[in-house]
């Protein structure tokens, strides 16, 4: 039955979905991102989608920072999830953004609670969220460089706001006096701080 | 570790009352470590069982311990309970400085301890690295008996009147017991 919106969206916007997808009831439409904002509005208003609630908004890195070109074309997947209450039914709509300078517009005036959503794939992903009335970091702090969940982000790079204290901390078992746990990472020891 | 040994109480039998020499400062350290009034800087799951430590149960209240200040200002101990990011460390910082001397830290669970298992650009790897700490007590998270032997570990140094800035000395093991774990630990071992 959900797969409705599917073909709804198909009928509308016909080659701007690149790839839709069933699977186990999750509907996936792909779409282009000059059209983000559009399909948005059309799951938001359309009465037979009726997708009013806004689920999530979140991203990911699709690259592998030791094969790929940080560059790629299709690195960020944004992705939104809306749900219809009345009609109990679910899509999740993506995108996928270049690696470098990745820009989308933002669906605040779709639904406002994307607010958030996209300031924190902002902050972790470096993703810039055009017509965002507030694109601040919104997890980690001002000071801090980079975007962490971006893939070529060093697993263990710590930027303390707080100078850490010098000298040997004198802990007793079971501590050790390097703490933190290297869970295999082949990082060499001057490079966890 | 200071020396005790200035620090002597003594009771002279004489007559139906008897008396007790002792000096001031160990009067006062046996005062201050049963009237510890804790800050709770509970910021994750550890939190949980600090109240279960703290409530009727286990109850906390047996060590003087159970008076909570939510003003650093008032209070003597400060419980760091859970993961401290760093975008908290600053504000840890302060409730520290904010406190009146003196003042003693417990860094509870694994987390505040060492970072735990996290171990990336969030999470400070273990509050040492910001104030002083005088008990770690480990464990993901600890159990009330450990917690309350983290704090009978810093009550004795209380009483000790011991202001070093430092670690207090692990529990030390019954005789035997090493051994007794260690066999039961071939034991589990085996295949
Ligand atoms: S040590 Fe374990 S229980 Fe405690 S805060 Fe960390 S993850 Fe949570």
């Amino acid at each position: 039955m959900s797969k409705l919106i599917l073909e709804r969206l198909k009928a509308q916007f016909g080659d701007d979905i690149l790839e839709v997808s069933s699977f186990r009831g999750d509907d996936v439409a792909l779409v282009k991102p000059a059209r983000w904002v559009d399909v948005a509005r059309f799951v938001h208003d359309d009465p037979r989608c009726d997708c009013t609630y806004f689920v999530d908004l979140s991203a990911n890195d699709r690259c592998d920072p030791r094969t790929d070109d940080l560059d790629m074309d299709d690195r960020f997947e944004v992705y939104v999830i809306a749900y219809s209450v009345a009609k109990k039914h679910r899509v999740r709509i993506k995108t996928r953004l270049p690696g470098d300078e990745p820009r989308l517009a933002t669906v605040i005036p779709v639904w406002s609670g994307a607010n958030w959503m996209e300031r924190e794939v902002f902050d972790m992903f470096g993703v810039h969220f055009e017509g965002h009335p507030d694109q601040r970091r919104i997890l980690t702090y001002d000071e801090f460089k980079g975007h962490p969940l971006r893939k070529d982000y060093p697993a263990n790079r710590a930027q303390p706001l707080v100078e850490y204290r010098e000298g040997t901390f004198n802990k007793l078992g079971p501590f050790l006096q390097d703490e933190g746990m290297p869970l295999n990472r082949s990082a060499a020891p001057d490079e966890r701080n | 570790m200071a020396d005790v040994t200035h620090l002597e109480t003594r009771t002279l039998g004489g007559g139906e009352s008897g008396f007790v020499t002792t000096k001031f400062e160990a009067l006062l350290g046996w005062a201050r470590k049963y009237s510890l009034f804790q800050y709770p800087f509970a910021t994750a799951c550890c939190g949980m069982e600090f109240f279960s430590t703290a409530s009727p149960r286990y109850d906390i209240a047996r060590f003087g311990a159970e008076a909570p200040r939510f003003s650093p200002r008032q209070s003597d101990v400060l419980w760091v309970v859970g993961t401290i990011s760093q975008r908290q460390a600053p504000v840890l910082r302060r409730v520290y400085e904010q406190m009146t001397e003196p003042k003693w830290v417990i860094a509870f669970g694994t987390c505040a301890s060492c970072g735990g298992f996290y171990d990336n650009y969030a999470t400070v790897p273990g509050i040492d690295k910001i104030i002083p700490v005088d008990v770690f007590i480990p464990g993901c998270p600890p159990r009330p008996e450990a917690v309350l032997d983290g704090l009978m570990l810093l009550q004795d140094k209380i009483g000790r009147c011991d202001r070093t800035p430092e670690t207090v000395k692990n529990t030390a093991l019954p005789d035997g017991a090493e051994e007794a774990l260690e066999k039961l630990y071939q034991i589990r071992m085996k295949p």
